[in-house]
């Protein structure tokens, strides 16, 4: 009697589909882009999960928290451990998921958002949701940020299967693609981009007038439940505006997120009436001319802000913890050595080109 | 739901997975039930229209069948009562209810095909004449016009005249008549295919089978290597041409009269072989719609091989029934008393003909650019046939036509022939066509098609490698299938590894050479317009 069993076409296809996966696979981390050079902001997010100590402050937020704090200068200072979960114009909702997935592996004690975002109350650039949400691992987290991101002609299956999005760079590959293709180097300090050049603050347009100052339900609704998500898990939630003389911020903004914080028990600063206070020199401490804090700017106010988080929150020192030693010792090192590699560049050709 | 679009890959794969899985009687209900589904994802309200062609093609059918029975029983009780010239009264009695009622069938469904499509054309042409006398304007009708309306009432109003001939059975079950009518690969574009060659193998039960599925996934894998490697990636190209003709002059309008030629090769074969592919991987046999015709030597050939459902739809139901139809004899008669033999035989034919090219024109879309490219191929066909007798003297004098050179020659005049008639697809109105083609030649300069002004159509140089390397491959399977036969049967005679890294190479092309996705103004397909 012949023994029944699976067809001989199953194996050969199991093959084939398996073969054909792992190609698609290389392929995909072939043509997705790397982030190394020119437009490094998209490899933040990834960065976060190759961390190795834990972070009781976590700061979620757009550009305006990754140039501006520094997690090594709160480190130096007052011991704190702290990670910035921040991209290139991260919108509320992408912050709200960011914290969520932040909580998939650990529980900060204070959670730090920078409210600008807030003034968007709508998905707006398919290359920002990329730089953002593609670096995050895959969860339903992840699904769900997608979802609250996507523009009108994105689709959730090219999140899922970037080779989908990213196929068409076949004829842009560069050298970059192949170098990085397994490995990728660190760009950033604990989610800080740093930028030690200078270019003095210069005038800026007249605030365009608005019709409706509200801030928007969409934005304010994740706001509520960013509120919500560190009541249930026990996190304090700080609100800031960061120190920027552009975009503008208006006082009708300012007055709402006042009440809101009010309303809810949160602590909120903003620095940008603050700048004096903190000791922020437009013409020494941005780099872009008063959009960002270069390297002053940003240690300036990680001091002055590490302070408040020492005085109100029960932090633990970690310059005393020996895993920590060893870890942010590496970081330092790493933290000068780029300092240092930026202002030879500075000084060699006048501007910063590698970083 | 595009067949280029995630939706509509993942619905054929829930579809095949569910048709192999479910018991084998139930695999056509499902096959309608998966069609109407597709259908109402379109729009909804697209059923009400298929579903009143269906229900009236099946009602009128069975009264034809019915018709039938009832003289056939008739005839055969009375056979000893009656006369030869009573059975032959009875006959014809039986005949005009029968042409009544196939009549009402296709002045229905025909009509509501007119109406959706043609009324907002007849009101711009009446406003037209309107605004000419300095009369108002009537406005425009906001009317649905149903995906794949033109294709399945053909399709339908075949079957009808089909059974009206006796040529084909009237199908007794309503249901199967509608998978007939909506089946949803072949919904959207074709081909119009004809009762007694789909029936059989739509509606008979299929198990698995290895061969036939990878058959079709072959097909599959390379109509959307055609439409999105090479037709949406050329449409960037085409687009800018055409859209700005008082920029792309001359030598540019030649290339882009030869890109969009490619461009609606790719995509509309393309179509086709999805479309073919996906019901080859239930076992389904649909009718070719293409064979190479790109390699005909003459317009007529042509003819013969490009949308060859469509063609044959026409000859069989207009060309045939007008040149035998009473008054076209009458016509015949006269014109051979009048005119002399030679001539006068010729009239019917060409009228014959010049219905066809006009409805020709008409189905492709309701717009005078449409109708002028049809008669336009009926100037083209009448003229070549006029000067065969010149062909002739030609050959017989000039031993050429056996010559590989004239085979080449051949071959590029009629795709020049042809792509110069396609214009009127792409330019916005006929005299603007007309003004385009004489540019081409009139403003030629060589030195306009430089390297920089083809950057300048919105592809890169990679994109013209890949094109031109995407070129070479579809001429050199179209020469294989016409001197050996099916590609595929060439495949799976190779060696079993072949046959998998064939289609490797394949997916990985379409994955990631195909213009979708952002970035890309993916177009739907050329014919889901029609």
């Amino acid at each position: 009697m012949q023994r029944k069993g699976l067809p001989t076409w199953v194996p050969k296809i199991a093959l084939f589909l398996i073969t054909l996966l792992i190609t698609l696979f290389f392929l995909q981390r072939l043509l997705m882009p790397k982030y190394m050079s020119d437009i490094i902001e998209g490899a933040l997010t990834a960065e976060y999960y190759e961390e190795t100590t834990g972070h009781e402050v976590l700061f979620v937020g757009d550009c305006e928290v990754y140039e501006n704090f520094s997690p090594i200068t709160l480190y130096e200072e007052y011991g704190i451990s702290s990670y910035i979960r921040g991209s290139a114009q991260q919108l509320a909702w992408q912050s709200y998921y960011m914290l969520e997935d932040t909580l998939r592996y650990e529980t900060p004690k204070v959670v730090v958002f920078n409210v600008l975002a807030l003034k968007y109350n709508e998905p707006q650039s398919e290359a920002y949701n990329r730089m953002t949400i593609d670096g995050m691992k895959l969860s339903k987290t992840k699904l769900d940020a997608i979802e609250a991101s996507m523009t009108d002609r994105e689709n959730m299956l090219d999140y899922i299967f970037p080779i989908l999005r990213y196929h068409s760079r076949w004829s842009e590959l560069s050298a970059e693609d192949f170098k990085y293709l397994f490995h990728k180097d660190k760009i950033s300090h604990n989610g800080y981009y740093m930028r030690v050049d200078v270019r003095p603050a210069e005038g800026f347009p007249e605030p365009d007038i608005l019709a409706d100052y509200t801030l928007g339900s969409y934005a304010m609704g994740y706001l509520d439940k960013m509120c919500k998500l560190c009541k249930d898990n026990g996190i304090a939630l700080v609100l800031v505006k960061s120190p920027s003389l552009f975009p503008h911020w208006y006082d009708e903004w300012d007055e709402q997120i006042a009440a809101y914080a009010k309303q809810h028990g949160l602590d909120y600063f903003n620095y940008e009436k603050l700048a004096e206070t903190v000791g922020i020199d437009y013409n020494t401490d941005t780099y872009d001319a008063g959009l960002h804090m270069n390297l002053a700017g940003a240690e300036k106010l990680s001091g002055y802000f590490g302070k408040y988080l020492k005085e109100n929150y029960t932090l633990t020192d970690y310059r005393y913890d020996p895993d920590y030693q060893s870890a942010y010792a590496k970081k330092i090192r790493f933290y000068e050595e780029m300092e240092a590699a930026q202002r030879k560049e500075l000084a060699e050709y006048g501007e910063i080109r590698s970083f | 739901m595009l067949f280029t679009s995630y939706s509509f890959i993942g619905f054929i794969t829930v579809v095949f997975l569910l048709y192999y899985l479910i018991p084998r009687k139930c695999q056509w209900p499902f096959l309608l039930v998966a069609s109407y589904v597709f259908y109402y994802i379109a729009s909804p309200s697209y059923l009400i229209f298929i579903g009143a062609t269906t229900v009236s093609t099946y009602v009128v059918s069975r009264r034809l069948d019915a018709l039938k029975e009832m003289q056939d029983a008739y005839l055969s009780s009375h056979k000893e009562t009656l006369s030869r010239e009573e059975k032959k009264a009875y006959k014809a009695s039986v005949k005009a209810k029968k042409w009544r009622w196939l009549l009402l069938c296709l002045f229905f469904n025909l009509g509501i095909l007119a109406v959706l499509k043609y009324t907002n054309f007849v009101i711009a042409n009446f406003n037209g004449i309107l605004h000419a006398l300095g009369g108002g304007q009537i406005s425009f009708l906001d009317l649905v016009l149903p995906m794949g309306i033109s294709f399945y009432t053909f399709q339908s109003m075949g079957y009808i005249i089909d059974v009206y001939r006796g040529t084909c059975p009237a199908e007794k079950n309503l249901f199967r008549l509608a998978l007939f009518v909506s089946f949803f690969p072949q919904l959207v574009q074709g081909p119009i295919s004809r009762y007694n060659d789909l029936a059989k193998s739509l509606y008979e039960r299929h198990d698995f089978d290895t061969k036939t599925v990878s058959y079709g996934l072959y097909r599959i894998m390379w109509g959307y290597f055609k439409k999105a490697v090479v037709a949406d990636r050329i449409l960037t190209a085409v687009n800018t041409i055409i859209q700005n003709p008082d920029t792309y002059q001359g030598g540019f309008v030649f290339v882009g009269m030869m890109f969009y030629a490619l461009e609606l090769y790719a995509d509309f074969t393309g179509g086709i072989d999805i479309t073919i592919g996906i019901a080859e991987t239930m076992g389904i046999t649909v009718t070719e719609n293409f064979q190479r015709p790109y390699l005909s030597k003459n317009i007529k050939e042509y003819w013969k091989r490009w949308h060859i459902t469509m063609g044959t739809w026409f000859t069989d139901y207009i060309f045939y029934p007008i040149s035998v139809c009473k008054p076209m004899l009458n016509i015949s008669k006269f014109s051979r008393a009048k005119l002399g033999d030679v001539i006068g035989k010729r009239v019917p034919v060409y009228l014959a003909s010049f219905a066809v090219w006009f409805t020709t024109g008409i189905w492709h879309g309701a717009s005078w650019n449409f109708i002028v490219w049809g008669l336009m191929n009926f100037v083209v066909i009448m003229i070549s046939q006029e000067l065969e007798p010149l062909y002739m003297k030609f050959h017989a004098k000039f031993n050429v036509k056996e010559k590989k050179w004239y085979g080449a020659f051949e071959i590029l005049r009629t795709i020049f022939l042809m792509s110069s008639l396609r214009m009127f697809d792409c330019y916005r109105d006929v005299p603007l066509t007309f003004y385009m083609f004489g540019n081409m030649f009139t403003h030629f300069r060589l030195q306009d098609l430089n390297a920089e002004a083809f950057l300048g159509l919105g592809l890169t140089a990679a994109d013209y490698l890949l094109l031109f390397i995407c070129l070479i491959v579809l001429v050199t399977v179209s020469l294989v299938q016409e001197r050996k036969g099916h590609v595929r049967d060439l495949i799976f005679a190779a060696p079993e590894i072949c046959r998998y890294a064939v289609f490797f190479v394949m997916v990985l092309a379409v994955i990631i050479f195909g213009a979708y996705g952002i970035g890309f103004d993916q177009s739907q397909f050329i014919y889901n317009q029609f």
